[in-house]
């Protein structure tokens, strides 16, 4: 692990333009070492899956502030689910979700969602544990 | 504004009360900070006096209302003889629904209607492709053909209503005057304001469908159309309020907005359009945020900086050529998900300073709208606030009562010249189209909105229930939250499908086929876009025809910057 940096894949889903909150995680995680890469605006569960192994990322983060986020986030989700080569890749979501919505995204497998007023540095250090996570199963895995 | 001896009498005074009062009151008790600064970061002092103010001018820089350079307001007597126009904005799920909640809210006392729609609308995308499944009606109105606006408008009398439409380009526009021919209104009947503002969409929806001069171009195209057919229609809204809520400072809100302005300006001018023609038509939306004086002073900074613009670099003549009317929304951005009451606190203020800084229309945020689209209760207490203002508050009872407050003016001052000096940035760089191609004006608004998130986390900016006076995280939201029913979406798609089944295939073929053409040769697009949204074309047929004709915009993908 040591001098490698965590790559994640940053990117926002729905059809809206908000990217206040995405540019700023960004900025964090840039901050805090880790490589960003960025997948835009309106992001597509297949460009997801595709960005995430051509970059070969260790962890992927959607913000999102459209109200379909609850068709948009599982979508995304499932394509992943479906691909062997990002299955094993955590997903965590970012944005305002009205209560509730956060806890059934959770329920179906994303491993975090980061509400208004998260801490930048914390949502670091959750990628950290993530990316620290994954790892070990690679290892474990290969023996 | 005041005489030499009565300065010198003011400065004595202001030094012996420093030595003998403030002194000795700074030691037993110190202030709470040792800077105060506005949101923004205008350094505020302690108190102001006549020194701060003391090389203006009353007539030159102040005067009066509805007068030149029209500081003080664009109607002589403010808000005495009408109010401003409350304005909600609504679209939700379907156009059946919109339709009812726009009827629910004429009854409750709304004087204008503000329609906005849905992404995949926004996006020239229809309700039926796969893209958008999902997100059909659920931040705003779907509208894919003329069939959606007529049920959006069921009832409504056009004539007796001014329609504000958050839309760019000559398509909604397209279907709304579409509908009132086919009821038999003529188009100098018809009042409203069409957004229309490309440039702040590029940088802040980052929505791109053609390239950003194709897009400019359509716009302007729209603004020169409405000048010769819909005379009392604003075809264009300089849009400010985005730019904000994007995390740019009072200062950048107003400069990229008359930035913007400009731009257009230029362009129309460019076609041989006479200034005096199409300038009483242009109108812009601001945003109001937290900091109560430093909005007030932001507007009244704004109207002066355009009347000087219009009239001594435009050279424009006519005096309606130099009023700067805008409608302010209250701050998105400042609505909390945490303590979501607390929202209905934060927009009075906010609606507050609108109408102290002599907004023309006002939308007040409902205090779910962090979360969801409003529901009914919050959409009716967010229009109750603004007719509080008007009616329980006094405030509206005289003309731009802050006028003459020596920080007022002050911070008028200081906002104005922030804002001249952007402004001949964005000029060296070739104008705000170029500005924009160049990433500088999305580079500067992502710096000043990391400095906000710097200064929140440091403190140095509070917001109540984020940075402050929290709440146990498992603190129940104590609002109704507004869903759209999946079955909504269903409908509106199934609504499409009948439409496509039943129009005239030979019809729309010609209309989007003379659509491509005026498009290629650069043709004013209005007429071919009228012809075809009675066609019923979708927005995506036109997307598509565009495309085609003038290639796509650049992939809409924004960039990271930090």
């Amino acid at each position: 692990m040591e001098g490698k940096p965590i790559r994640v894949l940053l990117a926002k889903a729905g059809l809206d333009g908000h990217n206040r909150g995405i540019q700023l995680v960004g900025k964090a995680l840039r901050d805090a070492g880790m490589e960003v890469l960025y997948g835009g605006l309106r992001i597509t569960p297949e460009e997801v899956v595709e960005m995430s192994i051509q970059e070969d990322v260790d962890v992927v983060g959607i913000s999102i502030f459209s109200g379909g986020l609850m068709t948009i986030i599982p979508k995304i989700f499932q394509a992943m689910q479906q691909n062997e080569a990002t299955r094993d890749i955590p997903l965590i979501v970012g944005g305002i979700l009205p209560p509730g919505d956060a806890e059934a995204l959770k329920a179906m497998g994303i491993r975090a969602v980061f509400g208004p007023g998260s801490d930048l540095e914390e949502i670091a250090s959750f990628i950290r544990g993530l990316a620290a996570g994954s790892a070990a199963k690679e290892k474990a895995a290969s023996g | 504004m005041f005489k030499e001896e009565e300065l010198d009498a003011i400065r004595r005074t202001r030094e012996e009360w420093e030595l003998t009062v403030l002194g000795p009151i700074m030691e037993k008790w110190p202030e709470r900070k040792g800077e105060f600064r506005t949101q923004s970061g205008h350094p505020v002092k302690r108190v102001y006096t006549p020194e701060d103010i003391a090389g203006k001018s009353y007539v030159e820089d102040i005067s009066f209302p509805g007068w030149y350079p029209f500081t003080r307001g664009v109607f002589p007597t403010g808000y005495r003889a009408n109010l401003w126009t409350r304005r909600l904005i609504t679209g939700l799920a379907t156009p059946e629904e919109t339709n009812k909640r726009l009827k629910f809210l004429i009854e409750q006392g709304q004087t204008g209607l503000n329609i906005i729609y849905d992404n995949p609308t926004t996006n020239l995308l229809d309700s039926d492709n796969p893209l958008c499944e999902g997100e059909v009606g659920r931040d705003g109105v779907p509208t894919c053909t003329l069939r959606d606006m007529e049920v959006v408008m069921d009832g409504i009398d056009m004539r007796k209503v001014s329609t504000s439409i958050i839309h760019s380009g000559p398509f909604i526009l397209s279907m709304y005057l579409a509908l009132a021919e086919k009821r038999g209104i003529p188009f100098d009947q018809l009042r409203g304001t069409l957004q229309n503002d490309v440039l702040s969409q590029y940088y802040t929806v980052n929505m791109s469908v053609v390239s950003l001069r194709d897009g400019f171009r359509l716009s302007a195209d729209v603004v020169e159309y409405c000048r010769k057919h819909v005379p009392r229609w604003n075809p264009i809204s300089f849009v400010g309020y985005q730019i904000r809520e994007a995390g740019s400072t009072a200062a950048q809100e107003i400069a990229f907005a008359i930035g913007s302005a400009i731009g257009y300006t230029e362009e129309l001018m460019g076609r041989g359009m006479d200034v005096d023609d199409f300038a009483p038509r242009l109108s812009f939306m601001f945003n109001c945020h937290n900091d109560f004086f430093e909005e007030i002073c932001k507007l009244r900074a704004a109207r002066r900086l355009w009347a000087r613009i219009m009239r001594e670099r435009f050279g424009a003549k006519n005096p309606l050529s130099w009023l700067l009317r805008f409608h302010v929304q209250t701050a998105g951005s400042s609505l909390t998900a945490q303590q979501p009451i607390n929202n209905v606190i934060r927009t009075t203020i906010q609606a507050m300073a609108a109408v102290l800084g002599g907004t023309n229309s006002l939308h007040t945020n409902s205090m779910d709208e962090c979360y969801c689209l409003p529901s009914e209760y919050a959409a009716r207490t967010a229009l109750r606030t603004q007719q509080i203002i008007a009616y329980e508050s006094g405030v509206a009872n005289t003309v731009d009562p802050l006028a003459g407050s020596y920080f007022v003016e002050k911070l008028t001052d200081d906002i104005e010249a922030e804002a001249e000096d952007i402004l001949r940035q964005i000029d060296g760089m070739g104008g705000m189209v170029a500005a924009l191609e160049a990433g500088w004006v999305q580079r500067e608004v992502v710096k000043a909105s990391n400095e906000y998130h710097r200064k929140l986390k440091s403190g140095e900016i509070t917001v109540v229930g984020v940075n402050m006076f929290q709440d146990s995280e498992d603190e129940e939201v104590p609002i109704e939250i507004l869903r759209i029913d999946p079955a909504q979406e269903r409908h509106q798609v199934e609504m499409l499908r009948q439409v496509k089944e039943r129009r005239d295939k030979e019809a729309l073929r010609r209309a989007l086929e003379r659509m491509k053409e005026d498009a290629a040769a650069h043709c004013n697009i209005v007429p071919s876009c009228m012809e075809a949204v009675k066609a019923y074309a979708t927005l995506e047929d036109m997307r598509n025809a565009l495309q085609e004709a003038l290639g796509a915009g650049k992939e809409s993908k924004d960039a990271f910057i930090c």
